[in-house]
């Protein structure tokens, strides 16, 4: 499973909320030794057409698994471990 | 609270009282007290609601309405959203792409920023829960109107033409939440809220607490009392690049409102910092074109001047 293709998404509108979440991604998947990338996305329209409004947006596969707010690095992991 | 507050002014500071520094530090303590319990409650209860209503149910709920209730659900629906100027393009753009028809999207747009929680407790801190709903009330009939009026204009064509290039479905899979994480999440929220209004809060009760002890009554009534015709215009005016300090404005508003400011004009002030905002409409730029904002902003600007003149004829 853990090999499997992941791709991880950080949205967000470029505001400092979705920078914090996107470092607290690119931390927690390098300690979780995760072999993916993960992608910071700034274009709106890809955002909206996940179907979601809110920003900070944590996708894994395309699917939203943080909407709208950043939780601590534990929870990030665990969500992390939990969708991969 | 009154007895805490009297104790720290006049036996801890050692202050005379009924001296013009007694009053100031025990109206400032006072105060402070009263706003800070008010905001962490306040804003915990509307985050728990807000955990349920995220703003992508609510357009789901409102894009499979029409226009009349479509404006009134919107508005009381903004009430319990957050709003920032750097939220307003996904917002504008989630909404229309998704089918809410343009007016009903200005109503949620009005009522979002103007109707918040952190206004309210500073109106109903500083004024009482009267002036508080009054303020609520109004600010829903704005709302629904302003957006009624902007989609009988039928302005579609006052949007950058890429919004409608593309069409959004409306429902996502949300990820669920357990009642843990909301809690959790209404936490966070409250305390990052504080967190970043507190300065202006304690800035702005600090010069009121001043003006209370130090300005003579009735002081501001010969500027800007009811019966002066430009007090309404020029409090709209002066609040549309106040938007970012909407949280130490409100205290300092209570105290010049004692010294003679009417409480129309007050209402009137204290609507335009909070729903025109000069960041938002620079940010909106992006998606519509300078007239669209015009019409927006006057037709807004229009409402909230009526009711501050209103108010001023109402509330003696």
């Amino acid at each position: 499973m853990k090999n499997e293709v992941v791709k991880i998404q950080v949205l967000g509108s470029g505001c400092p909320t979705c920078k914090k979440l996107f470092d607290l991604v690119s931390t927690s998947v390098k300690e979780l030794g995760i072999d993916a990338e993960v992608e910071y996305i700034k274009d709106i329209q890809k955002i909206l057409d996940m179907g979601v409004m809110s920003t900070p947006v944590l996708a894994i596969n395309g699917k939203p698994i943080i909407v709208g707010s950043v939780p601590g690095k534990e929870k990030i992991k665990e969500l992390i471990n939990k969708n991969t | 609270m009154n007895v805490f507050t009297d104790w720290v002014t006049y036996s801890v500071f050692g202050l005379v009282p009924k001296s013009l520094i007694a009053d100031a530090v025990n109206f400032f303590i006072f105060d402070t007290i009263k706003i800070f319990i008010l905001l962490t409650v306040i804003i915990f209860a509307v985050s728990i609601i807000r955990s349920f209503l995220p703003p992508e149910k609510i357009r789901g709920i409102l894009s499979r309405k029409r226009v009349y209730t479509g404006n009134i659900l919107a508005s009381l629906l903004g009430i319990v959203t957050p709003f920032c100027s750097c939220s307003a393009i996904p917002l504008f753009l989630g909404f229309v792409q998704a089918g809410v028809p343009l007016g009903v999207t200005f109503s949620f747009l009005v009522a979002s920023p103007m109707i918040n929680e952190v206004a309210l407790v500073l109106l109903l801190g500083m004024f009482g829960w009267k002036i508080a709903l009054i303020y609520i009330a109004s600010g829903l009939v704005i709302a629904i109107l302003s957006g009624m009026i902007i989609g009988k204009m039928k302005l579609e064509k006052l949007v950058e033409s890429f919004v409608y290039q593309n069409t959004l479905k409306n429902s996502v899979d949300l990820p669920k939440m357990s009642r843990k994480e909301r809690v959790s999440y209404a936490k966070d929220y409250t305390l990052d809220i504080l967190k970043k209004v507190w300065p202006y809060v304690l800035i702005g009760i600090g010069v009121g607490a001043w003006i209370h002890g130090y300005v003579p009554e009735d002081f501001l009534a010969q500027y800007a009392g009811a019966d002066k015709w430009y007090a309404v215009p020029l409090a709209v005016l002066i609040g549309i690049p106040l938007y970012s300090n909407a949280a130490g404005i409100i205290p300092l508003v209570g105290a010049l409102t004692e010294k003679g400011v009417s409480m129309g004009t007050t209402l009137a002030f204290m609507m335009s910092v909070t729903a025109l905002s000069l960041p938002e409409f620079m940010i909106l730029k992006k998606v519509m074109k300078t007239k669209l904002i015009l019409i927006f902003a006057g037709v807004v600007g229009v409402g909230i001047m009526f009711t501050g003149f209103l108010f001023n004829l109402i509330l003696k």
